[in-house]
């Protein structure tokens, strides 16, 4: 029997712009102060983590769209940074990161039903956001803590402040004319109480002006903590609603998950009418919103799990060596930095690399993940990703029996197509098939043939698509 | 696939567990309860934990349990081995079978050969939990996989309220918990933390299972109330320490297995007479001073 691979197609990514909002945007875990009354505003952010032993890398990339004059970003941190500590990195990885382990659309094309079913499947990344527009923010004297220590990191002014009081740092902020949401004392007061510093960072104009850049790049900091975890607390006060977060952890032994929140898997594999291609996007972020209903909104939810050395199919290529130094891996050998790693299939288990990469989402707020995210490195190394199959019926002219067949059994594959699809989105199943009608996906059963009509051929009869 | 083999499955626990309800033995209860347990994990919260995993780990458990009590001339008991491997079942996690397995074995195997006084030393689930999590990063567990939801940890609670009961330790987790949400509540006021941030970690559905499934064991609790009140207590300020102090999300698995190591010395002063599973039945506490029962 002849084997064909059809033709694969890779989804557009303009219909993906939706999802890179929440997707592939910015995410870091500290707070946006704003200076006067200007609304801050932070809602989603990347954050890459480094993690082997105790040594953590945190990448945190953010979609700031406000006066540059007003960005400020607080983040709790374990030890006072040495300037070496900090470091600028460059969006392109951090997005190329997010785009590797992207959930993916695919797509099968029936085969002639006369022939053999053969399938290929292709994905298509949903897109990253590099829309990212920064400002500075002016820096003010402090008063009340103590200035651990101050640097210029690129386009960045860094103070790394500790306080021995409760709301120390709150009144510094205040004192130097930042608007605190309200509730940032006790929460400030808290970690304080543990012993955190703070890492404050505002853009230095001067300096970003030289980047010549229209947007903040990602900061990154590299220390030694025996605790793995991410603040979020302070970011759930100015926020406004929930705020979307996506981790990216690049560990040694295996998948990371949250002790204190469940790590639920995204419903993956499933077939989805054809449609949805066009509206990826919306399918994705509709999902993801049904998903957080369904788990009471208090899951974090795992959407890429992987050994760094490959993937399949895959939305972007693996990351270089080179990149996976840059964002703290300190373990990849250099030998072959710069050469980009394009093995699309399964590679050999436990490759060179020896980077686990996995994919966290959560949609927060104060109400339902009233704790910062505390994470632990399992031994777990099954690959999973989120990956949704389009099938596209045969639509050429076959004739067999198999065919005949072939064609009946459609309506209820789309009916079938129609109800996980609904299931999964939450969407009304009614406007589902409409649109899948629409599309060409009929739920109208072939016309049946006689049983006389086998008999003596089909005549006149045409059998109908 | 798995839809329709899950209820099978947890038909045929149920038939088994059913196999002892002649006698009313607490532990029949507790493996009702813990097999029920597996089968909501299986079915609602997708434990990562295939079908040849779990027949491993009973296996090697039941295996080790007849081989140790043939070599140590006792009669074999299944319920005890039962026990443990469901509580590894639904607590351990790995990438292979064999992490599993030698979990399993460590955990059977410690009752017979890590002895003081007559009794075993180690929970041996917990034992075995620890052995496997310690010295290899091939096995973990999932604290945040039973998830937060209050009514979940309701139904462990319930269901461990009955099995305690009836095994006339309730005393156990009540006190272990109380000890332990006293310190966490009382570290959330000195950070000003929110009261939700405790409650959320004693909804824990992991926790939960562990104060009325695992540090309950009558086998590796004292016998007399107040040393039994001290073991809980310590336990619940060792979890404490293991969590807070040294960031080890597992820190009760680890705060047990030192509590069991200096338990024979609480044992030492501790004059109530040994536990018997088969005269526990109905709440009564134990008086008579039993022989060491058939593990």
């Amino acid at each position: 029997m002849k084997r064909s691979l059809k033709k694969t197609l890779i989804v557009a990514a303009s219909g993906l712009a939706a999802v890179a909002m929440t997707g592939g945007a910015v995410a870091f875990c500290g707070f946006y102060v704003a200076k006067a009354d200007t609304r801050l505003f932070n809602k989603a952010s990347k954050v890459a983590i480094m993690r082997d032993g105790e040594r953590t890398v945190l990448t945190m990339s953010n979609d700031y769209q406000g006066d540059l004059k007003e960005f400020a970003m607080v983040v709790p941190v374990p030890v006072v940074l040495e300037e070496g500590q900090i470091h600028v990195t460059d969006n392109a990885v951090i997005d190329h990161l997010d785009a590797y382990t992207a959930p993916r659309l695919v797509e099968y094309f029936d085969e002639d039903p006369c022939l053999v079913y053969e399938r290929m499947e292709m994905a298509a990344p949903m897109s990253s956001s590099d829309d990212i527009i920064v400002t500075a923010a002016k820096r003010n004297k402090g008063l009340g803590v103590t200035i651990e220590a101050e640097y210029t990191v690129g386009e960045y002014d860094i103070v790394i402040l500790s306080a021995k009081e409760s709301g120390g740092l709150a009144t510094w902020l205040r004192e130097n004319g930042y608007k605190l949401p309200e509730g940032a004392d006790q929460t400030l007061g808290s970690y304080i109480r543990q012993g955190t510093k703070f890492f404050v960072a505002k853009v230095n104009l001067k300096e970003q002006s030289k980047t010549g850049l229209k947007y903040l790049r990602p900061l990154q900091i590299a220390f030694e903590s025996p605790k793995f975890m991410l603040p979020i607390r302070l970011g759930t006060l100015n926020a406004d609603g929930k705020q979307e977060l996506f981790v990216f952890a690049l560990t040694r032994t295996g998948r990371i998950e949250t002790t204190n929140y469940r790590t639920v898997k995204l419903p993956t594999g499933s077939n989805i009418p054809v449609y949805v291609k066009n509206e990826f996007g919306d399918f994705y972020k509709a999902m993801f919103a049904e998903q957080v209903e369904r788990e009471a909104e208090r899951a974090v939810f795992l959407e890429y799990a992987w050994d760094m050395n490959w993937c399949d199919p895959c939305a972007a290529d693996p990351l270089s060596n080179e990149e996976l130094r840059e964002l703290g891996v300190y373990w990849t050998d250099s030998a072959d930095d710069g050469q980009p790693i394009t093995r699309r299939r399964p590679a050999p288990s436990g490759g060179a690399q020896d980077v686990f990469v996995t994919r966290l989402h959560v949609s927060y707020d104060a109400a339902h993940f009233p704790e910062d995210l505390m994470f632990k490195e399992t031994g777990d190394r099954e690959n999973y990703q989120g990956r949704y199959v389009l099938r596209h019926p045969y639509r050429g002219d076959a004739k067999c029996e198999a065919a005949t067949d072939y064609r009946a059994s459609l309506p209820k594959r789309f009916e079938a197509e129609a109800q996980t699809l609904a299931s999964l989105t939450g969407w009304e199943v009614d406007d589902i098939r409409r649109k899948m009608k629409n599309g060409g996906q009929t739920f109208t059963p072939p016309p049946k043939e006689k049983w006389w009509e086998r008999l003596w051929g089909t005549g006149d009869k045409k059998v109908g698509e | 696939m798995r839809e329709t083999a899950l209820p099978k499955a947890c038909a045929s626990l149920a038939r088994l567990a059913a196999l002892f309800g002649g006698k009313p033995d607490p532990r029949v209860f507790q493996i009702a309860a813990l097999a029920s347990l597996l089968c909501f994990g299986l079915a609602a919260r997708a434990f990562q934990i295939a079908p040849v995993e779990i027949g491993v780990i009973f296996t090697t458990a039941l295996a080790a349990q007849w081989a140790m009590s043939t070599i140590f001339a006792i009669r074999f008991e299944a319920k005890s081995a039962l026990i443990t491997a469901l509580s590894l079942t639904l607590l351990l996690r790995a990438n292979t079978p064999l992490p599993l397995a030698a979990a399993a074995f460590i955990a059977i195997s410690s009752k017979f050969l890590l002895r003081s006084q007559g009794k075993h030393i180690f929970n041996p689930a917990n034992i075995g939990i620890v052995a496997v999590t310690l010295f290899s990063g091939a096995a973990w567990t999932t604290p945040g996989q039973w998830g937060t939801a209050m009514w979940l940890a309701a139904i462990i609670a319930g269901a461990g309220f009955f099995v305690t009961y009836r095994a006339s330790r309730l005393d156990t987790p009540l006190i272990f918990l109380g000890a332990f949400a006293s310190l966490i509540i009382a570290r959330a006021l000195w950070l000003g933390d929110p009261l939700s941030i405790p409650m959320l970690r004693l909804q824990n559905g992991a926790l939960i299972l562990f104060a009325f499934f695992m540090i309950s064991d009558p086998k590796t609790t004292p016998d007399g109330f107040w040393p039994r009140a001290g073991f809980a207590a310590g336990t619940a300020v060792l979890s404490y320490i293991f969590i807070y102090h040294f960031y080890r999300a597992d820190g009760v698995f680890y705060a047990l297995a030192l509590a069991c190591l200096v338990r024979p010395a609480i044992d030492f002063f501790d004059r109530a007479p040994c536990y018997e599973w088969e005269r526990q039945s109905g709440g009564k506490r134990n008086l008579k001073l039993g022989a060491m029962p058939a593990e």
